[in-house]
């Protein structure tokens, strides 16, 4: 963590963000202050008896049976386009 | 007047559900032009619900304000986001919105927030600016502003909202009302619209501590539908506020009142300490030492879950699709790039780039670790301590308009509220006095108690302590 360098548009591309070139100036100097910032972390000394899990006792499963789910009518309604009780989306598959 | 004064009234008769919610709506008619904490309100429906309310209930017609990023049945959830502002309505109930309406409460108004809870200011609302009741030039706080400043501006009796990082402790302290955020796993997050899934907590904004019992006492306990939800009795939290405080053990950090606090918020809050030491407690001295890297910490977490958790809003099953768009991954690109403000934007690629391959274990590992040494910290004072005393805040609300243009500056306002979420341990803003600052003859100061996970009751005895002081 020594260069807090981010390729700001590479970065939003993986993202699925589309970003304005003023966006991408002025994101690219604040981000960069930010991760300096989070640099510091690099000094804390780590001991070695640190598990990941901040919550042990969660993260439990339900069991695994059916419930009432939402009313897809309503979830549907809710979609950008629909039809045939299906969301429309544009063509995922390219041409041949 | 307090949920528990409301609900005393409508017992004695001496006025009605439908009553209230019309004085609710004057109120609203007459101020929330002014102060914008409603993004909107249903009050046909509510009246409805008042003529049908259950009064033997222990909410019974109680009118709750929302914060408009956890899902009511039948109406909009905009999250203060253009992404969902015009065509989402909600298909179901949060569990807490069940459990309110199952206690006879009546959920009453969407409050504005900055966008999918990013912010401490509610100046990243994408649907309108919340102005402080107590000064409108000033920020109500953020992110859940407009539950707190409609609190605040007697506009609501109480409200709902949601806490990752201070956001309902921070514009409680700076609008001048009790604003609590409960352990994690104490409430279901079910049906809110998830930011930071390891630290967003729902939580009550009130006029007095007994409401803010009245309300966590209502919306806690397991919920199968949350994984994270802990099952574990819920106390009684009203019968424990009368305990008292005599014997305590207050701990009180030297990390939390170093160089930079506002004069007069440190004078506030060691009043309150001398208060409670005269009532009884015992005030010791304690270190917090990795306090110095919650908000790298924070920093890295929140933006990797919200980067996470944001992938969802990519215009397919709700909310904005952009038009012409050439393909399906075009339409994520064009949707995404016109729904998300800048902040959301901002964190969203920090988030994605500490995630990223190469940069994970450097950022993303590390910081969970140093979270970890975090939580120790905090533990280890509880060995010593019942509750753990500090500002909420460094400063009262700063005026609009002077956020800096460097995010890290305001990132930095947060480090007394942030390590309680990276802890998962409830804390609560209780009023403590009032200052002068930056031209302002008199802004409220917040003091904040934290206590061990699951240790709410305790931390709401100090707070009711520290409510009963006159300044």
């Amino acid at each position: 963590m020594s260069h807090p360098h981010i390729d700001v548009s590479y970065v939003a591309k993986l993202a699925r963000l589309d970003l304005t070139p003023a966006e991408v100036v002025t994101f690219q100097s604040q981000l960069e202050a930010i991760l300096e910032h989070v640099e510091s972390l690099s000094s804390v000394e780590l001991p070695n008896d640190l598990g990941l899990d901040n919550h042990d006792h969660l993260g439990l499963m339900r069991d695994d049976t059916p419930l009432p789910s939402l009313d897809p009518e309503l979830v549907l309604r809710n979609a950008p386009d629909q039809a045939q009780s299906q969301i429309r989306v544009p063509k995922v598959v390219a041409d041949a | 007047m307090t949920l528990t004064q409301l609900r005393q009234q409508f017992l004695s008769g001496e006025t009605t559900p439908t009553q209230a919610l019309e004085n609710l709506a004057a109120a609203i008619a007459e101020r929330d032009e002014r102060t914008k904490a409603y993004i909107s309100y249903d009050l046909e429906a509510a009246l409805k619900a008042a003529a049908d309310a259950d009064l033997s209930k222990p909410l019974g017609g109680l009118p709750i304000a929302i914060k408009d990023n956890i899902n009511t049945f039948a109406e909009p959830c905009t999250c203060g986001s253009k992404f969902l502002a015009k065509n989402y309505i909600s298909p179901y109930d949060a569990t807490v919105i069940r459990k309110l309406k199952e206690a006879g409460a009546i959920p009453f108004g969407r409050m504005n927030m900055d966008e999918f809870a990013m912010g401490s200011a509610t100046e990243n609302s994408a649907i309108q600016l919340t102005r402080n009741p107590r000064d409108p030039e000033r920020i109500a706080g953020g992110s859940s502003g407009g539950s707190a400043a409609a609190v605040a501006d007697l506009t609501a009796y109480a409200a709902l909202g949601s806490d990752t990082g201070g956001s309902i402790r921070q514009p409680a302290s700076h609008c001048g009302i009790v604003g609590l955020k409960p352990t994690y796993g104490r409430v279901s997050r079910y049906g809110v619209v998830a930011f930071a899934s390891s630290l967003d907590q729902i939580g009550p904004l009130t006029q007095s501590v007994d409401d803010a019992a009245l309300l966590l006492q209502t919306i806690a306990g397991y919920d199968p539908r949350d994984s994270t939800s802990v099952n574990i009795p819920v106390p009684d939290y009203l019968a424990t506020l009368k305990d008292g405080v005599k014997g305590l053990r207050v701990g009180i950090p030297a990390e939390y009142f170093a160089d930079g606090i506002h004069p007069g918020v440190r004078e506030n809050v060691e009043k309150c300490i001398q208060h409670l030491e005269s009532q009884g407690v015992e005030i010791i001295k304690i270190s917090l030492p990795y306090t110095s890297h919650v908000v790298a910490t924070y920093y890295v977490i929140a933006p990797a879950e919200a980067s996470s958790n944001l992938s969802r809003f990519d215009g397919i099953r709700y909310g904005n699709r952009a038009t012409g768009a050439s393909d399906i991954i075009d339409v994520y690109h064009q949707s995404r790039e016109q729904g998300f403000g800048p902040e959301v934007k901002r964190r969203i690629i920090l988030g994605t780039y500490v995630l990223s391959s190469g940069y994970y274990d450097a950022y993303y590992t590390r910081a969970q670790k140093v979270r970890k040494l975090i939580a120790r910290d905090f533990n280890q004072a509880f060995e010593k301590v019942d509750v753990i005393l500090s500002p909420v805040t460094p400063s009262p609300a700063r005026r609009i308009g002077t956020c800096s243009e460097n995010p890290l500056e305001d990132y930095l306002a947060d480090v007394f509220t942030i390590a309680a979420n990276l802890a998962g341990i409830p804390a609560i803003s209780v009023p403590c006095g009032t200052t002068a600052f930056d031209g302002a003859a008199e802004l409220p100061v917040g003091i904040q108690v934290m206590a061990p996970s699951f240790g709410e009751a305790t931390m709401l005895r100090v707070a009711k302590a520290i409510e009963s002081r006159k300044y």
